[in-house]
């Protein structure tokens, strides 16, 4: 891990890059594979994936990365990038979806099993998700964890994964793209959706007034400012593609009555 | 049916339309509302978040009901616009009387004659919600 943190400065750290990699092919290659058995892999969801992807990495490494361990705001755009922008793209690929579709049918059957499964039923409940996403951040930016994280380079690794893993999770649960466990309505959804969105909305004017540990005044403000705003530009987009969704339920619904 | 989704639909476009109003106009293009006020309470943070986050709801969600609505041949412009008004202007005044006065948000300008321009702001408020409901009445009279 010390090599993780010291090949900051340079370059990018070689296993990060190993796994940017790994999930940009791996994609890749079942979407080709999978799409001379069934319907040819709509070309939107190859640019979904690798849009969300590259989202990811820009946050751990790259120039914003480097630019993160000092400056808040630059952090910020990272948190944007990774938690936001990078799972609503990833979301759109439908992952799971493509995942079945690679399976042999044994195996899509025991992995279907698994996710119906009492804990992943538990996790991907979008109360525990939402929690998961704006609770973290909540720790992390009002409690000591941001300063300590910059000394620890493990533990940043983990705030970071869990960052994006949540905010993968959270969209999950709200945008129904793959086959979920146990699906939820529209209005059920909809509520947990604008709670999720004050809550951040809340946590961006508390870090603009009460910068976190370590962060001086004017970071903490103008990092506040980009949270509430770049948040609400991926919200808006999140919100629109809910209602559709919503929309061509109804009409649906509608043309079968 | 189609009758309260048309107001239903106005209603939450008209909330969304005054909080983007509020938002571009007084604080981006005036600057004449604080970003975040030393004053503020908790509450006031928790509600000003839960209103932002449901006024871009209620606006790109009021506007898919519209679509709906449309498509459906059932818009009803004027009932619509008496919803727009009704919950432009009951926003409008919480957001005037709860979260600027009581909670302690921001105030609309920091000047010491600040109370009229809180009135200036309750009287557009309250016209909004009479123009509302006279609409709506109206409309509602004539379906029946």
């Amino acid at each position: 891990m010390s090599a993780f943190y010291a090949s900051h400065g340079s370059g990018a750290p070689a296993p990060i890059i190993t796994v940017i990699l790994i999930m940009l092919a791996g994609y890749i290659a079942a979407a080709v594979q999978t799409s001379r058995r069934y319907k040819p892999w709509p070309l939107r969801r190859y640019l979904y994936w690798i849009i969300g992807v590259l989202c990811a990495s820009s946050a751990v490494v790259g120039p914003v990365a480097v630019q993160a361990h000092s400056d808040f705001t630059a952090h910020m755009a990272g948190h944007l990038l990774l938690g936001m922008l990078s799972p609503l793209f990833l979301t759109l690929a439908a992952p799971i979806t493509l995942l079945l579709r690679s399976l042999t049918i044994r195996a899509a059957r025991k992995l279907t099993r698994a996710l119906n499964s009492r804990p992943l039923r538990v996790i991907s409940h979008p109360v525990t998700a939402s929690l998961l996403n704006a609770g973290g951040l909540w720790i992390l930016y009002t409690t000591d964890l941001y300063m300590v994280m910059q000394h620890q380079p493990l533990l940043h690794l983990l705030v970071h994964l869990h960052i994006w893993l949540a905010g993968c999770l959270f969209t999950m649960t709200i945008i129904y793209m793959d086959p979920v466990p146990h699906r939820y309505g529209f209005l059920y959804r909809a509520g947990i959706l604008v709670a999720a969105f004050a809550a951040h909305v809340a946590l961006s004017k508390y870090i603009y007034a009460h910068p976190p540990a370590g962060v001086p005044d004017g970071q903490a403000a103008a990092g506040g400012m980009l949270m509430y705003y770049g948040g609400d530009f991926v919200e808006i987009a999140l919100v629109s593609i809910f209602c559709y969704q919503w929309y061509k339920r109804s009409l649906a619904s509608e043309g079968a009555r | 049916m189609a009758a309260n989704r048309n107001v239903g639909s106005g209603f939450l476009f008209g909330l969304g339309l005054v909080a983007f109003v509020d938002e571009t106009v007084f604080h981006q293009l005036l600057h004449w509302h604080h970003f975040y006020d030393k004053s503020t309470t908790a509450a006031g943070l928790v509600s000003d978040g839960f209103f932002h986050a449901f006024s871009w709801f209620a606006t790109i969600g009021g506007l898919f009901m519209l679509a709906g609505l449309r498509r459906r041949q059932a818009w009803l412009p004027r009932r619509w616009l008496g919803g727009l008004w009704l919950g432009g202007g009951l926003f409008q005044l919480y957001d005037g009387t709860i979260q600027h006065k009581l909670m302690r948000l921001h105030q609309i300008r920091y000047v010491d004659a600040v109370i009229v321009y809180d009135w200036v702001w309750y009287a557009i408020a309250a016209a909004m919600v009479v123009a509302g409901i006279i609409l709506i009445r109206k409309t509602g009279a004539k379906q029946a």
